[in-house]
């Protein structure tokens, strides 16, 4: 996709702090060029996408409610690389891991979680297996199938890197078995790799799920409020992996993204490599715009997607699509009565039991919704979207978890003042 | 382009709504009622149109009585009567066949708060409340009118020795040609329905398989005779029993090991009743049993949270 006029880049694309603006209105950037700063452990940087000039620093609304700094660049429309670039000089586990911090890039899958976070395990024996996550998360996503076809010269590279200062023995590539080409891609790639297995995996959602894609491709369960880390895996996106492998080789740290772009109301779907910034309104008109009577916009899959209020935003580091409903798709079914059917039951891939999680979030019981271990949902959709009575169960249990952290905070506080007191 | 509409996620649900499933449940019970209307003659079909009616009529005016919403519209109330016209005989006068209609849906249905609410299954309970009210014209051996060769009394009745006669032969109970209610006798046409069900992914295999076969060997070890236990597994109302009430949503357990659970309980009621309760036939009896216990079977069986062992 050609550079577009302006981006907008937050501070806030990954999980944790936003990072800190390092430029000011009236600077010229190039592309590459560090414009924030990473904030905290848990934050990443923010590189310019495009070359040209500062216009202004403004606070932004962002979908979870607050307001972060948003760089926006207006680009000259060179798309000139800033000069300094050069590939990091890697030699150990400790410069790794600060080269993965210098190169902003954040889980791509869509959690947005810094990826040098989730590698800095200090001990890498606490490591057997990395699991390359090749399932695409939800339907209409093909980004990561693109990435597997296109660039499995970078995944190996990347899983070069893993091998040497990870000390990773073991690699699965996770693939669901609709995508034959993928998969065959991927085997190719693991007959030159002795430590890489390819995985064919169902063509169910949610594969791509991280617990999920564990107990697949391992067998093994990672326990509520646990990390894969404690059952030694680390799950990365493919995606990922190849951003990984491109900043090491060149230096240019995340810039650009690969993103689906589908959904009735596109007239021309396709997947675009796009500078981070970019305008969804840009993004759509590249693909040939959207049809009259679209209805919802979305980040993200339909499943877990985030729909939003304009498309006057900007693709985000972790965005791995952007979805255009027309009116048929975005109607809202209206809720009635739960005739406990238990398909929610039978359809939860994490075992949970959404009925009566319903019931305890209605009685307001925290205690039972903690033995119902509601914290453990990971919001897939699934039993909202098999709901024949069509009630929002997604929506019940995110309130449900804010019943339990509630009802969690209360029982230290009053733990922390029963110890004080005797 | 105007607004976009900003909602949570998912933005995707799938086709399958209530009143589907209902739709689902009504077409599967059709053969039953058809078969049930060539045996008996056309008043099966009022009857079955009475209690429909009265159902659905009782279900509206409940609803505007107490200011609820309307939700006749999902069907639930039309599967209520059908299923409890198709457990009564095609001679009950109208006006008692109306009568449990209204007691199915005010009193087990909607007075505890509707579809999904009620802890009893509709249909088995208005079927008790008549044989105890009405229990002459309810529990009477209604005979198939298209043939005349048949035995005077129901096989069960018949088992139980509280009435002469012969017991039908296998194929004339596979076919419905037996004493019985308008839709229970006619295994065939049941089983075609639960098939219809089964592939509509509308209800699972476990409790109808359970229940049948526990009635079946239960039966086979008490009388100790492989014909009768045939005769008892095709009589009375097992199949309409284990095909369409034992597998209501609201009324029994949700989980797969629960259902097993549920259906086992259910033959072991019926065999207990059949062969030493007062009664020949005890398959709503057993049902109603096991709905009592189907929150503490769900209790038992409940899906183990993945990961969750944690704490």
């Amino acid at each position: 996709m050609p550079a577009p006029k302006t981006v907008t880049l937050l501070t806030a694309m990954h999980i944790g702090k936003p990072a800190i603006p390092v430029v000011k209105p009236g600077d010229t950037v190039k592309v590459g060029q560090l414009v924030a700063e990473q904030n905290g452990f848990v934050s990443s940087p923010v590189y310019a996408s495009v070359s040209g000039t500062v216009k202004k620093i403004e606070d932004t609304l962002i979908s979870s409610g607050v307001y972060v700094p948003a760089i926006i660049i207006e680009s000259d429309g060179m798309m000139t690389p800033y000069e300094n670039i050069t590939p990091p000089v890697v030699t150990d586990y400790t410069s790794f891991i600060s080269a993965l911090k210098a190169s902003g890039i954040v889980g791509l899958g869509g959690a947005g979680f810094p990826t040098f976070v989730k590698l800095d395990v200090k001990d890498t024996t606490r490591v057997d297996e990395i699991i390359i996550n090749g399932a695409e998360c939800e339907p209409y996503i093909t980004s990561d199938t693109r990435t597997m076809l296109d660039r499995a010269d970078d995944i190996a590279y990347a899983i070069k890197l893993f091998e040497d200062y990870l000390n990773v023995k073991k690699v699965y590539i996770g693939i669901e078995d609709k995508n034959k080409a993928a998969i065959a891609k991927m085997k190719e790639l693991a007959a030159s790799v002795p430590s890489v297995t390819v995985k064919v995996l169902p063509s169910l959602y949610p594969q791509g799920g991280e617990k999920v894609i564990i107990y697949n491709t391992t067998g093994k369960v990672v326990p509520a409020g646990k990390l894969p880390l404690d059952v030694g895996c680390v799950v990365c996106n493919c995606t990922t992996m190849a951003s990984i492998a491109d900043y090491m080789k060149t230096g240019m740290p995340l810039v650009e993204k690969c993103v689906t772009v589908d959904g009735s109301a596109v007239k021309c779907p396709k997947n675009v490599i796009v500078p981070i910034g970019t305008s969804l309104t840009d993004l759509f008109d590249f693909c040939g715009g959207l049809t009259d009577d679209v209805c919802k916009v979305l980040y993200g899959g339909p499943m877990m997607g985030i729909s939003v209020p304009y498309t006057d935003v900007p693709v985000l580091k972790n965005t791995n699509a952007v979805i255009a409903l027309g009116k048929k798709d975005s109607a809202e079914p209206k809720p009635t009565q739960c005739i406990h059917c238990g398909r929610c039951v039978t359809h939860c891939p994490l075992g949970l039991s959404s009925t009566a999680i319903g019931k305890a979030y209605e009685a307001r019981d925290g205690a039972a919704l903690e033995k119902l271990k509601v914290n453990v949902c990971m919001e897939c959709g699934c039993c909202a979207f098999i709901c024949p009575a069509k009630r929002p169960l997604v929506q019940t249990n995110r309130l449900a978890k804010g019943v339990l952290r509630d009802y969690i905070t209360a029982r230290q506080a009053k733990e922390k003042e029963e110890k004080k007191n005797g | 382009m105007d607004k976009l509409t900003v909602s949570v996620s998912p933005h995707l649900h799938s086709p399958v709504t209530t009143q589907k499933i209902m739709l689902d449940v009504i077409i599967a019970l059709v053969p039953a009622t058809i078969v049930g209307t060539v045996l008996f003659g056309l008043r099966s079909l009022l009857v079955v149109l009475v209690c429909v009616a009265a159902a659905v009529l009782s279900e509206f005016l409940f609803n505007i009585i107490c200011k609820r919403e309307q939700a006749i519209s999902d069907l639930s109330a039309v599967v209520t009567g059908l299923i409890l016209a198709l457990n009564l005989p095609y001679s009950i006068p109208l006006w008692q066949a109306a009568v449990g209609s209204v007691f199915a849906i005010i009193v087990v249905k909607s007075l505890f708060g509707g579809i999904g609410q009620n802890f009893a299954n509709p249909a088995a309970t208005a079927r008790i409340f008549m044989i105890l009210s009405f229990s002459g014209t309810v529990a009477k051996a209604a005979l198939p009118t298209i043939v005349d060769t048949v035995s005077t009394a129901t096989p069960l009745s018949i088992l139980k020795g509280t009435a002469e006669g012969v017991l039908p032969s296998v194929g004339n109970l596979l076919i419905g040609l037996r004493g019985g209610a308008i839709g229970e006798t006619c295994v065939i046409a049941l089983l075609l329905g639960g098939v219809y069900l089964i592939i509509k992914k509308v209800i699972t295999w476990h409790t109808p398989v359970a229940f049948i076969m526990t009635v079946f060997v239960l039966s086979l070890i008490f009388s100790g005779s492989f014909n009768e236990a045939v005769v008892y597994t095709l009589s009375g109302g097992l199949f309409l029993g284990a095909i369409f009430m034992a597998t209501d949503y609201s009324t029994t357990p949700t989980t797969l090991w629960g259902k097993v659970i549920f259906g086992f309980g259910c033959g072991f009621i019926t065999v207990c009743i059949r062969f030493w309760g007062t009664y020949p036939e005890g398959v709503s009896f057993s049902i109603l049993f096991m709905n009592i216990v189907t929150p503490y079977i769900e209790k038992l069986t409940a899906k183990k949270p993945f990961g969750g062992e944690n704490k």
